[in-house]
């Protein structure tokens, strides 16, 4: 089943909706959004243009396999999770960089371990449902 | 100290990249690292011989009171100069003995693993870091002993091993926490300054018995001493050192080194002496009447081990000072025994006693060894193992009761027992005519023949100067375990009194015995119908015995329907919330409190009613499909108009994703069947509304409850201050309880593993076809 329009709609759709996701993900902090949900909208919009292109057109895309999301996004988790220790500090105190960056605001390790949930459940969503969708065909 | 235990798990660990460059003739490099650790240990000597014990301590835990706490005292010191000292020339021997293997590296790591975990135990002066060690070792013992795992005998002994000292292990665990809670520390110190508080409870005994298993199973008591003759399917270079000369003193040195806290009491002693005792008694005639070498020797080292347990149940100063001594002097001679036993081996190919004879023609050296370490252990005057067994007879002729003279007898049957063993392991190989397929047997490499010369000869020497050896490394030992100062003396000559008489008579009826006694087939065949009975065996059935359980147990609750599971699942929930609703008793509902019902709400609830009755008479999975997610979606307007944005937009996005997902599998799925079955209908209707309903009853009750938001105010009020967000939910998920998601986002990790893997198993194998 391919529909041009759904095909013509996902080209654009793919960017402002990955753009979106990267939003709530920044926001997350102060606003509605974060890490979990920007991650699945990500995913999201991976998955409506497979829906419309195929597969292996998306995959083509995203480059790499979406299984190595995993390993990045877990092992940016835990490294900003194992950061204070080397500060002195116990695990999982949150480290900030004093200045307000514009756009983003107080930057700190917890953006990153939200980051790595975000790369983590993209990896997670797309690896479960691309491999699926490749054992339906 | 933290280095010492360290370093050999850090070359181990290099030794997964690098294991190549040391697979051939540079293995021996290796043996620098626990050679190295000696002589820290040997420039250690005077300092604690003077008296002092080493702390040195860094956090680790510290919310558990977990702490990489260690401490180095005379008890600690003589382990550690074993474990570093003999694990030196274990080393040198094994890059020979092993030379060409194709995993020589994996070997060297797994030793290296257990030398590190092995000094860790002796060190740790914190009861949970000790436990951990004790596994450790356990674990590399398993793999040395199944290392030749392609033979099926190899890879049982090593699982019963592991079984029977893991089973161990876990009653060890709750004694120790039972001590270290008592005591209000997990510090050994600490404990050990609790004594009287940990003795004087009521639970003592219990806590006794919990800490006994642990000791009894790791160091090979009966009735758990079956695993020790497995575990000589390991290479001999293991055996030596993990089953003779180490590993299986750990048990001893825990029940040395908690002597202070729980012995003395009426308890110990029987214990200790009952089953130190029988296993002492019981495993020396067992050792005769073998025909393998290494199983003689598996034998005598249990009957050892049985008279360590026996020595420190005795509990005297007298005792102990003998348990210090027979653990060094048994360290020793028994390790070069192995050694030399494991030349034979390497060399004819065979340990059947009743095949060697007459070796000493050309294994000179190693006859030599042999017979020094023979004599040594079998108590020849002017060697240690001599002292050893005088101060044995000195322990039980001073024990002050009516028992004095049967613990002597028992004494005097083990020790003529060993005696023979020792003479059967050390000199028979070696005495005699030679058989001729012997007669060109050719001298191994030095590498394999020096190290049990030099232990043999450092027993002889140890013998000549009692003195020196008493007081560099057994009296810090016997301080180490009584916590206060006791002078040892050791001396060769103690005048001709009755226990000088003792030794002598038991050494000429061990000789006798060792005469007379010619290992024969039919003796072996014996013993091995009396072991049908034995606890090995009833172990085993046990073992099989819990396999079939756990199978007919799976079977039951996995029966391989999703629905089943659920129904089990669900069930199971609903259990635990009827006791909790009935145990919280009736309870009133104020409508008041709750908010007022708006327009909104009702048309909402009416989306939700319209979706459910659909779905559950539709006659398409599509449809249900597309209708159950009408449902979420309105749940999401619920989380929406109550104010829980973050809660909408997720529910939101996972239900687009649960419909992609149920579409990719639709027509994969079997046809979609309408039930007509009433019983299964009545069955999952009632379920389903009970679920609901109490579910519904949780949550009135919830908002019954007197408002106690401390949690909830907590977190409004520092996720700004603290947590620097304003998305209090954000905050909660990233800081405040960011361990929660994190281990989340393992589980989902591992769940996307699991689904790749399990597919594309699948899929390959239908490419195969």
């Amino acid at each position: 089943m391919r529909s041009t329009i759904l095909q013509t709609a996902s080209q654009y759709l793919l960017p402002i909706l990955l753009l979106f996701s990267f939003f709530l993900l920044i926001r997350g902090h102060y606003s509605p959004g974060g890490g979990f949900v920007g991650g699945l909208v990500a995913s999201i919009a991976f998955v409506l243009h497979s829906f419309a292109n195929g597969v292996e057109n998306t995959m083509r895309i995203i480059r790499y396999k979406p299984m190595s999301l995993i390993p990045i996004g877990l092992g940016l988790s835990t490294a900003s999770m194992l950061l204070p220790v080397f500060f002195g500090k116990p695990v999982m105190t949150s480290l900030w960089i004093p200045e307000q960056l514009p756009v983003f605001g107080s930057v700190g390790t917890t953006l990153f371990f939200d980051i790595g949930v975000y790369l983590l459940v993209v990896g997670v969503v797309l690896t479960i449902l691309f491999t699926i969708s490749l054992f339906s065909e | 100290m933290l280095f010492t235990v360290t370093i050999g798990l850090a070359i181990a660990c290099l030794l997964v990249p690098f294991g190549k460059f040391f697979r051939n003739n540079r293995s021996g490099l290796l043996a620098l690292v626990p050679a190295l650790l000696f002589i820290y240990f040997l420039q250690k000597i005077p300092e604690i011989g003077s008296g002092r014990v080493l702390f040195e301590s860094t956090p680790w835990v510290p919310a558990l009171g977990v702490s990489l706490g260690f401490r180095l005292d005379g008890l600690s010191l003589l382990f550690a100069l074993l474990i570093t000292g003999i694990g030196a020339l274990i080393f040198i021997y094994a890059s020979s003995y092993l030379k060409g293997d194709k995993y020589l590296d994996r070997f060297f790591g797994y030793l290296l693993l257990f030398m590190s975990s092995m000094l860790g135990l002796v060190l740790s002066n914190n009861v949970i870091l000790l436990f951990i060690f004790w596994e450790l070792t356990s674990i590399s013992s398993f793999f040395l002993i199944g290392f030749n795992n392609r033979d099926d005998e190899s890879r049982r002994s090593a699982l019963t091993a592991l079984s029977v000292t893991g089973l161990g292990g876990l009653f060890l665990l709750a004694g120790l926490i039972w001590m270290g809670s008592l005591a209000g520390s997990y510090s050994i110190g600490d404990i050990l300054n609790q004594a009287g508080a940990i003795r004087g409870n009521t639970w003592y005994p219990v806590i006794l018995l919990l800490f006994l298993a642990g000791a009894f199973t790791k160091s090979a008591q009966f009735p758990f001493h079956f695993w020790l003759p497995g575990a000589m399917k390991a290479p001999t270079p293991v055996s030596a050192y993990l089953h003779s000369a180490t590993m299986v003193k750990a048990g001893i040195f825990i029940l040395a080194r908690f002597t202070p806290v729980l012995g003395g009491t009426a308890l110990w002693q029987w214990a200790l002496m009952g089953v130190g005792g029988f296993t002492m008694v019981y495993a020396s005639i067992l050792s005769l009447a073998k025909r393998d070498l290494k199983g003689v020797l598996a034998y005598s080292t249990i009957s050892a081990l049985g008279v360590l347990t026996f020595l420190l149940g005795m509990g005297t100063e007298y005792a102990v000072i003998a348990a210090c001594v027979f653990l060094l002097a048994h360290a020793l001679y028994k390790a070069p025994l192995f050694l030399v036993t494991g030349i034979i081996d390497h060399e004819t190919g065979t340990r059947d006693l009743t095949r060697l004879s007459g070796l000493a023609k050309v294994l000179w050296p190693v006859a030599l060894a042999g017979g020094l370490a023979a004599f040594s252990g079998a108590g020849v005057p002017l060697t240690f193992g001599f002292i050893g067994k005088d101060l044995i007879y000195e322990a039980t002729l001073h024990y002050e009761s009516a028992w004095a003279w049967y613990l002597t007898g028992i004494a005097i049957v083990t020790n003529t027992g060993l005696v023979a063993a020792a003479f059967l392991a050390g000199i028979k190989p070696f005495a005699g005519k030679i058989r001729e397929e012997y007669r060109h047997v050719h001298l191994p490499s030095a590498l394999m023949w020096i190290p049990p010369l030099l232990l043999a000869v450092l027993g002889v020497l140890a013998g000549l100067f009692p003195g020196t050896a008493g007081a560099l490394l057994a009296e810090p030992a016997v301080k180490g375990i009584f916590q206060q100062y006791v002078p040892v003396q050791l001396k060769i000559w103690h005048g001709f009194n009755l226990v000088l008489i003792l030794s002598l008579a038991t050494l000429t009826a061990g000789a006798v015995i060792y005469l007379i006694n010619t290992p024969r087939f039919r003796k072996s065949e014996l013993i091995t119908t009396l072991e049908r009975i034995r606890p090995g065996v009833v172990f085993g059935r046990l073992f099989i015995r819990t396999k079939q359980v756990a199978a007919a147990y799976t079977n039951f609750f996995h029966d391989g329907y999703l629905r089943s599971y659920i129904i089990k699942i669900i069930l199971f929930a609903e259990a635990l919330l009827i006791y909790e609703i009935y145990r919280g008793g009736a309870f009133p509902i104020d409508f008041s409190k709750l908010s007022p019902v708006r327009f909104y709400d009702i048309g909402i609830v009416f989306i939700l009613l319209g979706a459910l009755y659909k779905t559950l008479k539709t006659s398409s999975r599509l449809t249900a499909v597309v209708c159950m997610s009408i449902i979420g979606y309105a749940i999401c307007l619920l989380f929406v108009i109550y104010s829980a944005p973050d809660l909408a937009m997720t529910q939101f996005t996972i239900d687009t994703l649960t419909v992609v997902l149920f579409v990719l599998v639709l027509y994969r799925l079997p046809p979609f069947l309408k039930t007509k079955n009433v019983k299964v209908m009545v069955r999952d209707a009632t379920i389903s509304i009970l679920f609901g309903v109490l579910l519904a009853i949780i949550c009135l009750r919830v908002l019954m409850e007197p408002t106690r938001y401390n949690i909830s105010d907590f977190y409004a009020k520092y996720a700004y201050t603290l947590g620097k967000g304003r998305n209090v939910v954000n905050v909660i998920l990233v800081d405040f309880r960011g361990f929660d998601t994190m281990f989340e986002i393992v589980v989902l990790s591992v769940a996307a593993i699991g689904v790749y893997s399990l597919l594309k198993l699948r899929l390959k194998a239908s490419e195969k076809e």
